[in-house]
């Protein structure tokens, strides 16, 4: 398969001294005497997600606990991840490139529990604040960088997928480079403790701004009523006693210090016809907003039960408002467009158009 | 820029709008039917827009631009760019008539504007669309009709053409005069097709497009809750145990979206 493998396992002496991965990667054959086997295996075309795990970590007998049985010829695929010299008996192996894919998924899973570890997690950390792994491809996400996992922890199964901290959905990565990396390797646990870990990048699951009034055009009004809203937080009350009508209303942070901390881009994308929304009741209209959707403040996620309804006086003025939508629509399509602003619900389901 | 007479296929390319359709980034144009162009009130207004060399850009666009090789360099590129541009305009015109959009459909089948990058979107094709109908505002970008939300282009070659080329009407036009084409907003259903995307999933989900998986879903309904209640959405675990407070903002989006 990889003819430099096999002129490898021709070559006797060059398996006892430093083994030259490099050749069979990059080409660059000056560095190759140093090269760890770890080090070659993550410059590989795609295996940039990776991070290096130490070496220590991998010659912690506890930390491969029960790995041995998932992996073929375990004893050489380790000598070969750890760069040890093999011992006599490995000629019994017919081909060294099943020594090589072993290696690579002994790697991968001692990865999965790596960057669960707190050096791990550090090392992920500092790649993801450099987006090494790349941005979200959702536009109004702005340029959110993503991070690796899996939907499974089971090899063999699903490729690597990345994780947006804002919209907290998952994509395929960009490139096809990726489409040989599995997502096994990285796990699903992995996005949820890196963001518990490091709740400043994960989105608050909350708009973060009081809701807006039905009427727009008086600022006064809105900066008036900002300390009300918020009374939940008395610090920011007080510092809005003597709130300014041009200032910026400011942001709720998250009561919960295990939830994300940053202010989220919350912008969603609203289907418009020559400049009108698509209405919700028309046939091809609009079914996925809450998709993208998050409540404007904090509390407002308790407003909902364990089934995913509306507590309380919510759910009849639900009831209410559906009925006399029924009253309103009886055309068995819908109208295209929303007739009327007023029709448009004013509580948070309203989108929020951002243009960025 | 790339000139008409320099383009490497473009040699013996028959028309102006052949060579603009085969130079690589325009992969998401259509061809504008002559007729259309040739008909003065389809492009009302836009030798306002295009301020250089409006009639000779046109010409150009048919086949019609005479003199070409007495022209210096500059004169040329100035009506190659304005050509562009005028096509763009013209393009989005075009593509939200009977004629465009069918054009424009036949490319959506195909896959030509790609797919969408979310996992839960199964490898739906995607279409292009503007954030503002003006020019020099925003690039193109991607539509999903099944996540009903945006994404920008993998690469630059298409992250740079104007948005405004497509405008913002365009895809919703396309699933109101065609609402069969809607997708289910769930899982595709497994077809004879076997998996077409190049990657594995789970949850049995093929990989047939996600158009085809139209059917008994509640498309076309009024409610929302009927059509989006199959629709898969990331479930976020820790050592496989569901995560507090995403798992309050899912209940909370499950309430708006059944109300
Ligand atoms: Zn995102
Ligand atoms: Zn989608």
């Amino acid at each position: 398969m990889d003819p430099n493998i096999d002129a490898m396992s021709q070559d006797a002496d060059m398996m006892e001294e430093e083994p030259e991965y490099a050749s069979s990667s990059q080409g660059s054959s000056s560095q190759t005497s140093t090269l760890t086997w770890i080090n070659w295996f993550i410059s590989l075309p795609g295996h940039d997600y990776y991070c290096e795990v130490d070496e220590d970590y991998i010659e912690d007998d506890f930390n491969l606990t029960g790995l041995q049985s998932q992996v073929p010829f375990w004893k050489e695929a380790l000598e070969m991840v750890l760069d040890v010299e093999p011992e006599e008996d490995t000629l019994t192996i017919p081909d060294v490139s099943i020594i090589e894919s072993s290696a690579e998924l002994l790697y991968g899973l001692v990865h999965q529990r790596f960057i669960l570890t707190k050096a791990g997690l550090q090392a992920m950390a500092d790649r993801f604040e450099q987006s090494a792994f790349g941005i979200c491809p959702r536009v109004y996400c702005q340029g959110q960088p993503v991070i690796p996992c899996g939907r499974v922890d089971t090899p063999g199964i699903d490729t690597v997928k990345l994780f947006c901290p804002n919209c907290q959905d998952i994509y395929g990565p960009m490139s096809t480079k990726y489409s040989g990396v599995d997502g096994a390797f990285f796990g699903t646990t992995f996005p949820t403790l890196f963001f518990q870990t490091y709740p400043a990048f994960l989105s608050m699951p909350f708009k973060g701004f009081p809701p807006p009034l039905p009427s727009p055009t008086s600022t006064s009004a809105t900066s008036a009523q900002t300390p009300s809203s918020s009374a939940s937080t008395p610090s920011k009350a007080d510092a809005n006693t003597n709130p300014s009508p041009i200032g910026p209303p400011e942001p709720q942070t998250n009561p919960d210090p295990y939830g994300g901390q940053k202010l989220p881009s919350s912008g969603q994308y609203v289907p418009r016809i020559y400049g009108f929304k698509v209405s919700e009741r028309a046939r091809s209209g609009p079914r996925m907003a809450w998709l993208r959707n998050r409540p404007d403040e904090y509390d407002d996620l308790a407003k909902v039960d364990w089934r995913g309804r509306w507590l309380g006086s919510r759910a009849q003025a639900e009831e209410g408002r559906g009925g006399s939508v029924v009253i309103e629509k009886t055309g068995e399509s819908g109208a295209l467009f929303e007739e009327d602003e007023v029709l448009v619900k004013s509580d948070n389901e309203e989108e929020e158009e951002e243009e960025q | 820029m790339n000139e008409y007479s320099t383009g490497s296929d473009s040699e013996y390319a028959n028309s102006w709008i052949t060579w603009f359709l085969s130079t690589k980034g325009n992969e998401y144009f259509v061809e504008i039917d002559e007729d259309y162009i040739l008909d003065r009130f389809n492009l009302t207004g836009l030798n306002g827009e295009v301020v250089q060399e409006y009639a000779r850009a046109l010409d150009l666009i048919t086949d019609q631009l005479e003199d070409e090789d007495d022209m210096d360099e500059d004169l040329r590129e100035t009506i190659d760019n304005s050509a562009r541009y005028l096509y763009g305009l013209i393009h989005a015109r075009y593509i939200i008539t009977t004629r465009g959009l069918a054009k424009m459909l036949d490319k959506y089948r195909s896959a030509d504007f790609g797919t969408c990058p979310r996992v839960y979107c199964y490898s739906q094709p995607v279409l292009p669309v503007g954030l503002a109908d003006a020019p020099y505002q925003k690039a193109v970008k991607l539509y999903c009709p099944r996540c009903e939300d945006l994404y920008s282009p993998k690469g630059s070659r298409h992250g740079n053409i104007d948005g405004a080329y497509f405008g913002t009407t365009f895809p919703h036009m396309l699933f109101m005069v065609y609402p069969h084409m809607v997708p289910s907003k769930g899982p595709p259903v497994p077809g004879p097709g076997g998996p077409g995307g190049p990657v594995g999933h789970v949850g049995g989900a093929s990989g047939l497009p996600g158009y085809l998986g139209h059917g008994p879903t509640g498309i076309g309904s009024i409610s929302t809750a009927a059509a989006a209640i199959k629709a898969e959405v990331y479930d976020p675990k820790l050592f496989g145990f569901r995560v507090n407070e995403s798992a309050k903002l899912k209940r909370w989006r499950e309430a708006m979206r059944d109300e």
